[in-house]
C-alpha cells in the first residue's frame, strides 16, 4: 500500500514541478536570476565607457557612503548620496502620511455606503490605480507648470501677479507621488473597514464615548492591519519611484532612482549602480518584513 | 425633533471622501479636456477641435509607438498567462508542498522588488547578451514585461481556482476522466472568467510600463510611454494629451470589464 501511495506522491510531485516549468524558467530568466548579476556586478570595477571590467573591487560598495579625497585619500561621507537617501525616505514617508489623511476618510465613507454602492464607489478608486502612472504624473504636472492651471487661474483671479514655481520642487515630487499612489492607500483599508463590525461602534457609543473616542480607541485598533497594509504598498513604491520625481522634479529633485539610473548614464559608474539598487532592495526587504512581522501579530491577536 | 443619531459618521470625513474623488478625477479630466484644445496651450482653452488627435495619428513616430505597445502588450499577455494558467493549478490543487514559499516568492517577486531594480537587473543583463550575441531584437523586451506580467496574471487565476467546486472536478475522476480530459472539460470551463481576467489584467500592465521599458528597449525602439517620457522633456503640445487621452481610454474600458467579468462570478 505503502508502495503505491508513494509512487502517487512522486507523480504529482513531478506533475507539479512540470506546471510550474514555464513560469520559473522565465522568472528565473529575468527577474530573479538577473539580480543575482546585479550582485556580482556591484563587487567589480567599472570600466571607463560604463559596463565593467572583470576585477574584483570593493569601491562600489564604498562610494554608496562614502568618498574618497580626490587628493589626501581621506575617507569622508558621501553628502551628496545621503541627502539623496534622506530626501527620498523623508518624501516617502510624508507621502505616506498625506494618502493616509486623505484616504483613511475616503475608505470610511465607502465602507458605510449602502452594500450594493461600494462596490461603485471602489469603481472610482480602482480606475486611476489602473491608469497609467506616467499619464497621471503628466496630469499633475499640467496642473501644476507654472503655465498650468493652478497659476492661469490664481492669476486670473488677481491673487498673484506671477506664477508660482510649483513645478520642479519637492512639493511638486510630493503632490505627484501622493496623487499615483493614494489608491494603494484606500484599497487596503477599505479591506478592512468592510467586514468591520459596526455593533461594536455602537457599544462604543454606548458607552457614552465622543465620537473622537470611538475613532481612536474602537475603529482604530479594528482596521490597522489594513492601515499597515496601506502604509507599506504606499512606502515602498515611493521609495523606488523613478518617473514620478523624473517628470516633476526635473533632474534636479533627485531620488534614489534617479540616483541610480544616473550611474548607468552619465556617471558611468556600473558597480555603485549596482550597489545603490541592491540598498534599495534591502530597504524595501526590512519595510517588507516589518510588515509580514506586524500582520502576524495581529492575526495572532485575533485569531 | 433632534436628527437620530447616526453611528457611523465621523466629522468631516465625508468632506474629506468627496474632496479625495475631486482630486483624483480632476487632473485626468483637465488633461483630456485639453486633448481637444484648438491652440498649443495645455491650459488655455482656445475652442474644440480634434486637431492633436490628427496630428498624434499622423505622427510616425507614434505609428509606430502605437504597434509596438500593441504588439509588445498583447505577446506579454499570451505568454504571461500561458505561463500563470499552469503555475497556478500546481500550486492550488495538489495541496502544500516542500517549496511552496519559495514559488510562491518567486511568482511574485516582480510586485516587491522595486521597478528601478528590475530595470537595472535587466539592462545589466541584456547589454551582456546583447554584447555576446549581438541580438538586438524585440525579444528582450517580449521576455522582460512577460516576466513581470506573471503575477498579474497569476492572481485572478488563483482566486478563481480556490473559488471553484472542487465537487465536479472529483466527479469528473471518479468517471474515469483522466487528468487532462478532467482539466479540459470540467477545470477550464469554469476557468475562463479567471484567464479572461488574468490576461486583462497582464496587457494592462505591460502597456503602461514606462521604467523597465526605458532601460531594456535598444534604440528606436520606443512604445508609446516611453516615447511620452521623452516629449515630456520639451515643451508639451496637446499632442501628448491626444496620446494619454486615448490610453486612458483603453485602460478604463479594460478595468470596467475586469470590474464586470469578476462581479459575475457570484
Amino acid at each position: 500500500m505503502s508502495d503505491a501511495s508513494d509512487s502517487v506522491a512522486r507523480r504529482t510531485s513531478r506533475n507539479r514541478w512540470f506546471l510550474l516549468t514555464p513560469a520559473l524558467v522565465v522568472l528565473t530568466l529575468a527577474a530573479s536570476g538577473p539580480l543575482l548579476v546585479v550582485l556580482i556586478y556591484s563587487f567589480l570595477t567599472p570600466g571607463d565607457y560604463g559596463g565593467v571590467v572583470w576585477k574584483p573591487s570593493t569601491d562600489g560598495w564604498f562610494s554608496v557612503i562614502l568618498q574618497r579625497d580626490f587628493f589626501t585619500d581621506e575617507l569622508t561621507f558621501a553628502d551628496a548620496h545621503l541627502s539623496i537617501f534622506w530626501r527620498s525616505i523623508w518624501l516617502s514617508l510624508m507621502t505616506t502620511i498625506i494618502t493616509f489623511v486623505i484616504g483613511f476618510p475616503t475608505a470610511y465613507f465607502i465602507a458605510t455606503r449602502p452594500a450594493n454602492r461600494r462596490d461603485i464607489w471602489m469603481l472610482l478608486i480602482i480606475i486611476p490605480f489602473w491608469t497609467n502612472l506616467l499619464i497621471r504624473t503628466f496630469a499633475v504636472m499640467e496642473l501644476i507648470r507654472n503655465e498650468g492651471t493652478v497659476n492661469s487661474m490664481l492669476i486670473a483671479l488677481g491673487i498673484i501677479d506671477q506664477p508660482i514655481q510649483m513645478l520642479f520642487t519637492d512639493f511638486a515630487v510630493l503632490v505627484g507621488m501622493a496623487y499615483v499612489f493614494l489608491p494603494l492607500m484606500v484599497l487596503p483599508i477599505y479591506a478592512s473597514m468592510e467586514r468591520m463590525d459596526f455593533s461594536l461602534v455602537e457599544a462604543g457609543y454606548d458607552l457614552y464615548a465622543t465620537r473622537w473616542r470611538v475613532l481612536r480607541n474602537v475603529i482604530m485598533p479594528l482596521v490597522k492591519p489594513g492601515v499597515i497594509a496601506g502604509s507599506i504598498l504606499v512606502f515602498v513604491p515611493s521609495l523606488g519611484a523613478y518617473v514620478t520625481p523624473r517628470v516633476l522634479g526635473g533632474g534636479k529633485q533627485l531620488m534614489l532612482g534617479n540616483l541610480i539610473e544616473l550611474q548607468f548614464g552619465q556617471g558611468r559608474n556600473w558597480p555603485l549602480g549596482a550597489a545603490l539598487s541592491l540598498t534599495l532592495l534591502f530597504i524595501v526587504t526590512v519595510a517588507l518584513l516589518f510588515y509580514v512581522r506586524a500582520a502576524g501579530k495581529e492575526e495572532g491577536h485575533h485569531g | 425633533m433632534a436628527k437620530p443619531f447616526d453611528i457611523r459618521r465621523q466629522t468631516g470625513f465625508n468632506a474629506i471622501a468627496m474632496a479625495c474623488f475631486v482630486l483624483l478625477y480632476l487632473p485626468i479630466i483637465l488633461l483630456v479636456i485639453y486633448s481637444f484644445n484648438a491652440g498649443r496651450s495645455v491650459a488655455i482653452w482656445e475652442g474644440f477641435s480634434w486637431r492633436w488627435y490628427i496630428s498624434a495619428w499622423q505622427n510616425d513616430q507614434v505609428q509606430s509607438a502605437t504597434v509596438r505597445s500593441l504588439i509588445l502588450a498583447t505577446s506579454a499577455a499570451i505568454f504571461s498567462t500561458a505561463c500563470a494558467v499552469p503555475a497556478a493549478l500546481a500550486t492550488t490543487r495538489q495541496g502544500s508542498f516542500k517549496g511552496y514559499t519559495f514559488v510562491f516568492a518567486l511568482i511574485n517577486q516582480p510586485l516587491m522588488v522595486p521597478e528601478i531594480v528590475t530595470a537595472v537587473a535587466l539592462l545589466i543583463v541584456f547589454a551582456a547578451v546583447k554584447v555576446a550575441t549581438g541580438y538586438t531584437g524585440f525579444g528582450y523586451l517580449i521576455l522582460a514585461h512577460t516576466a513581470f506580467c506573471i503575477p498579474f496574471a497569476y492572481m485572478p487565476i488563483r482566486a478563481r481556482l480556490q473559488g471553484m467546486n472542487l465537487n465536479l472536478e472529483q466527479a469528473g475522476a471518479d468517471l474515469y476522466g483522466t487528468p487532462w480530459r478532467v482539466f479540459r472539460h470540467v477545470t477550464l470551463p469554469q476557468l475562463w472568467p479567471g484567464i479572461l481576467a488574468g490576461a486583462m489584467l497582464a496587457f494592462v500592465t505591460s502597456l503602461d510600463d514606462v521604467v523597465i521599458t526605458e532601460f531594456v528597449k535598444s534604440a528606436g525602439q520606443d512604445t508609446l510611454p516611453t516615447y511620452m517620457l521623452g516629449q515630456m522633456r520639451r515643451v508639451v503640445t496637446p499632442e501628448v494629451n491626444a496620446i494619454s487621452s486615448a490610453l486612458l481610454a483603453i485602460s478604463v474600458v479594460m478595468v470596467m470589464a475586469f470590474f464586470f467579468l469578476s462581479k459575475t462570478r457570484k
